[in-house]
């Protein structure tokens, strides 16, 4: 395998008295889906904000390229080439397809002294690159309100990886999807993954990590459980790490396995 | 990337071809085009023959048009950037003080007193924009303090070092100044000479100006007006700052996480208003020569309902300048219109509050088009 990505080894991140972290470690190489997993208050969005320069980490470090690395802000992150993609804040629904495709970076033009954003080329770009994750907008300017969720979702992906992502992060991008959104993310998930560029999926959902994961890693109450490769785990093997082996067992029956 | 990229959309069967008339429709100015039509209407209808729509009754209107314009504009792009200014009347009271005290009272040349007026104009929009970005409060609360705060020091200052609530004498200060006229002054006096000589508008008959045009010139206030409009609705429609400004009023969080500086686009948008309220108090005081503590009462939500009219949510994130200069015109035409028709003008709020009822119904109901609510 080549070399990660990134790297980040034992972060611990502790809020005042509380432990939300109590040393992750984890390891995102290209071209590969690693899921975590892990039920509600793991730890789990505290770790991907650490990831992605809004937290800073009490303690361990993360290294990109062999090198360690320092984020003091999500600005660092994204140029860093990092990209999160957050469930409910990575669009604003008022806003044009093309206004929040670009927003941020958008793309200038210069008229005499003045300098206007080219609309031209971000109608034609957004278009093409949506086109290519298998979306067909009516049209540019439509609002991202008039989107379905996994289209909105589609929209910041592709901005992402429009952008020059090399690690893409999604926070539960599936989590409120219908069955077929679902499948259309996951697919898009595939489509960038192939790409090269790294992608962590985070969910509770075992079985839309399967669809997608190559590895998998557990976090729970603030630990690693450990990082399995795809086909070296079962469903219900990971269901019961994500849970702690504990309340679920009695319903195991009835849930055919999975939840 | 070898894909295919299909050029042709495939159909979606479950959503409706949307008409070109309800697409032409989903806009934020429909309910200002709608009333500024049947406002014109009406009033060709009622007061045709009252002299309304002569030179002279145009440009009546026209100039108070042009004031709501000035301060709706500022409170516009505020709007939309998800913040308001309950301290614009204020301001406008504050800078017209300023202008008169460091002129007449103080004595100083009239573009430095204009000047001064401008930088602390802006200096008290960047402080009510840093106290707002700081406290994390309700922009409502913060400058509804400075509501009070600069009508509070206005009375003060004036009483204080002249011991009235009115300054006069700023036209003789203003005598031979360079930047005076920029704010008082009048364009195009040949072309109304001109049109006068040809009889399309009229001429004194008696007094002193017999023999002058009754319009002669087209004051700086409008030109101030169509200037600010035409910068504003370019800057938010056609720049990079303009989608900052959309993206900070439409979700501060996912703009920033996005690389939008969201917190200078907001304090930029306080200095902005404040200084479209000093370009009306400058006029103002221009024209009438005269500075009042009193002046501007009330500006704050006129600008804020030309505003509402003009399409823009309350909620930020979604409005148009062209929408906001609309609605300043139908409040210019109706005030004025009511006077031409003789209707009792105390009539003028209860039609504002119902216009402003009708349009904040139908921004929601255009709301809920654009962004697929149920």
């Amino acid at each position: 395998m080549s070399d990660p990505l990134i790297e980040l080894r034992d972060i611990e991140k502790h809020f005042g008295s509380v432990i939300a972290l109590a040393g992750v470690s984890l390891t995102v190489f290209p071209g590969e889906c690693h899921c975590l997993l892990g039920d509600n208050g793991a730890g789990k969005s505290t770790f991907i904000k650490t990831m992605s320069g809004v937290h800073k980490p009490t303690k361990g470090t993360i290294h990109m390229g062999g090198k360690e690395v320092n984020f003091t802000s999500a600005r660092d992150a994204i140029e860093a080439g990092i990209a999160t993609v957050y469930q409910d804040l990575a669009m604003i629904p008022l806003m044009s397809v093309t206004r929040n495709f670009w927003m941020g970076r958008e793309p200038k033009k210069k008229v005499g002294p003045f300098s206007f954003m080219d609309f031209d080329k971000a109608n034609s770009v957004t278009m093409e690159e949506m086109a290519r994750m298998g979306i067909n907008l009516r049209e540019p300017d439509q609002a991202v309100g008039t989107l379905s969720g996994g289209e909105r979702q589609t929209v910041a992906i592709a901005r992402a990886v429009h952008f020059g992502a090399k690690v893409l992060i999604l926070d539960e991008p599936t989590s409120a999807l219908g069955v077929r959104q679902t499948s259309n993310v996951l697919a898009t998930i595939d489509k960038v993954r192939k790409k090269g560029i790294g992608v962590v999926f985070i969910s509770h959902n075992v079985r839309h990590a399967m669809a997608v994961g190559d590895r998998f890693t557990v976090l729970n109450r603030g630990q690693t459980l450990g990082t399995a490769k795809r086909g070296e785990i079962s469903p219900e093997e990971l269901q019961e790490l994500m849970a702690g082996g504990q309340e679920l067992a009695e319903l195991e029956g009835s849930l055919g396995g999975t939840v | 990337m070898s894909e295919v990229v299909s050029k042709t959309p495939e159909k979606d069967e479950r959503v409706k071809e949307i008409s070109r008339f309800r697409k032409a429709m989903i806009r934020p100015e429909l309910g200002s085009i709608c009333g500024t039509i049947l406002v014109f209407v009406f009033f060709l209808l009622v007061a045709r023959d009252s002299g309304m729509f002569s030179a002279e009754g145009v440009m009546n209107w026209g100039i108070v048009s042009a004031q709501f314009a000035i301060i709706a504009v500022g409170a516009c792009l505020l709007m939309i950037a998800g913040e308001f200014d309950l301290s614009v009347g204020s301001m406008i009271g504050f800078s017209g003080i300023v202008i008169a005290l460091m002129s007449v009272t103080l004595g100083f040349p009239m573009w430095v007193a204009i000047i001064t007026a401008f930088a602390v104009a802006l200096a008290i929009g960047f402080l009510n924009g840093y106290l707002v970005i700081r406290t994390g409060l309700p922009s409502f609360i913060v400058t509804l303090a400075f509501l009070y705060i600069l009508r509070g020091l206005t009375i003060f200052a004036a009483i204080a070092t002249t011991n009235k609530t009115i300054i006069g004498g700023v036209r003789d200060a203003a005598q031979g100044d360079w930047l005076a006229p920029v704010f008082g002054g009048k364009i195009f006096y040949g072309l109304f000479v001109w049109l006068a000589d040809l009889g399309v508008i009229g001429k004194f008959v008696a007094g002193n100006r017999a023999g002058q045009p009754v319009v002669d010139g087209i004051p700086m206030l409008i030109v101030w007006a169509a200037i600010l409009i035409v910068f504003a609705h370019i800057l938010l429609t056609r720049t990079q700052f303009g989608n900052w400004i959309f993206a900070s009023g439409g979700n501060a969080l996912a703009a920033s996480y996005s690389g939008v500086p969201v917190n200078r686009v907001k304090i930029l948008m306080f200095m902005f208003t404040a200084f479209c309220a000093t370009v009306f108090a400058t006029c103002q005081v221009m024209e009438f020569g005269s500075a009042a503590a009193d002046r501007g009462l009330l500006k704050e939500f006129e600008a804020i309902i030309s505003v509402v009219i003009g399409g823009a949510l309350l909620t930020g994130g979604y409005g148009s300048v062209i929408g906001a200069a609309l609605g300043a015109l139908i409040f210019g035409v109706v005030q004025q219109g009511l006077f031409f028709a003789n209707v009792e003008s105390s009539l003028f709020r209860v039609f504002l509050g119902g216009i402003l009822l009708l349009a904040v119904i139908l921004n929601t109901y255009i709301r809920r088009i654009i962004t697929g609510e149920r």
